[in-house]
């Protein structure tokens, strides 16, 4: 059995920034991640982050994760990739999976930084080769540096959909088109724009009907919705595509938390059932904190400085860091989160939080 | 359908060539990189075919999680190839149903 | 009522005429200026804080819409491949002879080079027609966003915004 003052689920941009931030103040982390490189999501975005400075904005997102990883290298935060962490029991124990053995751990703070999965939307055909997620597109493009296919059809214009989309072309694909069911562009306007210009079009309204192909996929078809999402018929169009990218929709992966007893509640804006949490990332079980996706889906930027908000309250829990420096340095990292959670974008996601955080009172 | 010189990304690393086998006809990989890619690489998108219906199933979530393209790998089967890294010699088989009763030792 | 950008994915004339980013037209016959084509609440500065001659305002708020200062403007051309969201273009419609040029940021490969005939292409994706590139800047302080400058019909400059290589 090994002890640890922390322990992290997750090396994503939640978890190595709670790691550095609870480190650099002394406390013993520990990072488990199942994945066999860290980072999470965060080394798959070839984009420039938004925000400013203090956001490392003009960064590409795997130029930032790189930068996380040697600051916890040099804090001596103990990274274990392919583990799996199988569950967490009373008092802080926990069970993790390195490789082939089981291992035994108990921490005094658990900080949950899972993330999300995607969600899925199935359709006639959607169980064809060539039918992907988004984050799947992402990862063999991105990562392992081939394209998915020639020819894709993105389905979801959240910021997901059209980054990826722009992805894409720069991996030398063609996108055949942006569709969303909802009316209006879930996405920031600048990445619609930018591959608006290179000829993508976007229909709105429309949701995908069928996958077509007889061993993998040799085309779509989309149809319009009306105003009650129903399909309109008569108004299916077809595009030859070889590849469909699901981008519907991210939904937090809270299983290690409802295992806990974590209390979770249902807020839309933010992708599902989230778990309730304080100012302080705290859930209503003492001791197990979350941030990043799993708190709520948002963006990297968010993930980061709310990790920093838990390890800042996890060192200060644990004794090393007293009242008036915590306080201060949480209200800085609050102060960065307010330009985040502005704006149309921001701001529902910030009215969302705060109701989770009144849902600690329940 | 390798990117050759990424616009943000430049080249992409990999490990030596190696050679593999997929269904008895000779392919070629990078050594560590998922075996899904390098068929991939090769044109193959189809992993498996379901136990009842026999369908066609290939690479979903590229990352471990959804099973869709678990392969025969020297004679094991279910193996997640989105994440298992290649290596020389590798004899990598379209599994159908639940693969062979025996894995080979 | 949504506006056209957030169904059609692009920004339409109309809706950047008042835009507080686009330099008037005396200014663009002047000399090479920015032109700012980012009209939504992102919370996002860099290109403030990269102007070394403070032509542009975001201001303390950082979701308030860039705005930029015509005069002060030197085109130097750093926040064309500084904005994260690749929103921003250089414009100079001083050339004689009815044309004009327009520099993009670009971030695909391969590079067209100086000299190339690409298709111009406006907000929407349409074709405008031919133009030939003139210049391409890649530093590595540019960070892999490359600009690409290319020559239109005066008319043009306010419209192309991409380019597609010929083959």
């Amino acid at each position: 059995m090994h002890r640890y003052e922390m322990i992290c689920v997750g090396a994503g941009p939640a978890g190595l920034a709670a790691a550095v931030e609870a480190a650099k103040h002394g406390v013993q982390v520990i990072v488990f991640d199942e994945n066999e490189r860290p980072g999470g999501q965060l080394f798959k975005q070839i984009h420039k982050f938004f925000g400013s400075r203090e956001h490392r904005a003009m960064e590409r997102g795997f130029n930032i994760g790189n930068s996380f990883l040697d600051e916890a290298n040099e804090l001596g935060v103990e990274v274990s990739l392919n583990s799996v962490v199988l569950g967490i029991y009373e008092n802080g124990a926990m069970n993790v999976m390195v490789g082939d053995r089981i291992e035994q751990v108990k921490a005094q703070k658990i900080l949950v930084a899972t993330g999300a999965s995607e969600n899925m939307i199935p359709f006639p055909g959607w169980t064809l080769p060539g039918v992907i997620g988004a984050g799947a597109a992402q990862t063999m493009a991105n990562i392992h540096g081939i394209r998915p296919g020639n020819d894709i059809l993105m389905v979801g214009s959240g910021n997901v959909g059209v980054i990826v989309s722009y992805q894409m072309i720069q991996a030398g694909s063609r996108v055949a088109a942006v569709i969303d069911a909802a009316p209006k562009i879930g996405g920031y306007a600048v990445h619609a724009a930018k591959i608006a210009r290179v000829g993508v079009p976007f229909l709105m309204s429309h949701t995908i009907k069928a996958a077509h192909g007889k061993d993998r996929v040799e085309g779509a078809t989309v149809i319009q919705v009306d105003d009650s999402w129903k399909p309109i018929t008569g108004t299916e169009k077809r595009f030859d595509v070889d590849t469909i990218c699901i981008a519907v929709g991210l939904n937090p992966m809270t299983q290690l938390l409802r295992m806990a007893g974590c209390k979770l509640t249902y807020v839309p804006t933010l992708g599902g059932r989230i778990p309730a949490h304080d100012v302080n990332q705290e859930t209503s079980i003492k001791g197990i904190y979350v941030a990043g996706d799993i708190s709520g889906i948002e963006e990297a930027s968010t993930a980061i400085i709310e990790g920093r908000i838990a390890g800042l309250a996890i060192a200060h829990s644990l004794g090393y860091l007293d009242e008036d420096q915590f306080l201060d340095q949480r209200e800085q990292q609050y102060q960065s989160m307010k330009g985040l959670r502005s704006g149309s974008h921001g701001e529902r996601r910030g009215k969302a939080k705060k109701y989770l955080n009144a849902m600690m009172k329940g | 359908m390798r990117i050759e010189e990424h616009p943000i990304l430049g080249h992409f690393e990999k490990g030596p060539k190696v050679q593999f086998t997929f269904d008895g006809k000779p392919m070629e990989g990078f050594e560590g990189e998922p075996i899904a890619i390098a068929l991939r690489s090769n044109g193959v998108v189809i992993h498996r075919y379901t136990a009842r219906r026999n369908e066609p199933r290939g690479m979903f979530c590229a990352i471990g999680r959804c099973t869709d393209c678990i392969m025969v790998v020297n004679g094991r089967p279910n193996i997640r190839t989105c994440v298992e890294a290649l290596k020389s010699g590798m004899v990598v088989e379209t599994q159908k149903g639940k693969g062979p009763e025996k894995a080979m030792e | 009522m949504p506006r056209d950008y957030k169904i059609t994915g692009f920004l339409s004339d109309e809706e950047l005429k008042d835009s507080p980013g686009i330099p008037s037209e005396a200014r663009r016959k002047k000399s090479p200026v920015a032109a700012i084509e980012c009209l939504e609440d992102i919370p996002c500065n860099p290109c403030e804080s990269s102007c070394n001659v403070g032509a542009i305002i975001v201001g303390e708020d950082i979701t308030n819409l860039p705005h930029l200062d015509g005069e002060k403007c030197v085109a130097c051309q750093t926040c064309v491949y500084i904005c994260p969201g690749q929103a921003i273009f250089m414009v100079d419609e001083s050339l004689p002879d009815g044309k004009a040029t327009v520099m993009m940021p670009y971030e695909f490969r391969p590079l067209p080079e100086k000299g190339d005939l690409v298709i111009a292409l406006d907000r929407g994706g349409q074709e405008l027609g031919d133009a030939e590139v003139i210049a391409v800047r890649q530093t590595k302080r540019m960070d892999q966003t490359a600009t690409v400058t290319i020559e239109v019909p005066k008319d043009w400059s306010m419209r192309a915004r991409a380019i597609r290589l010929k083959n």
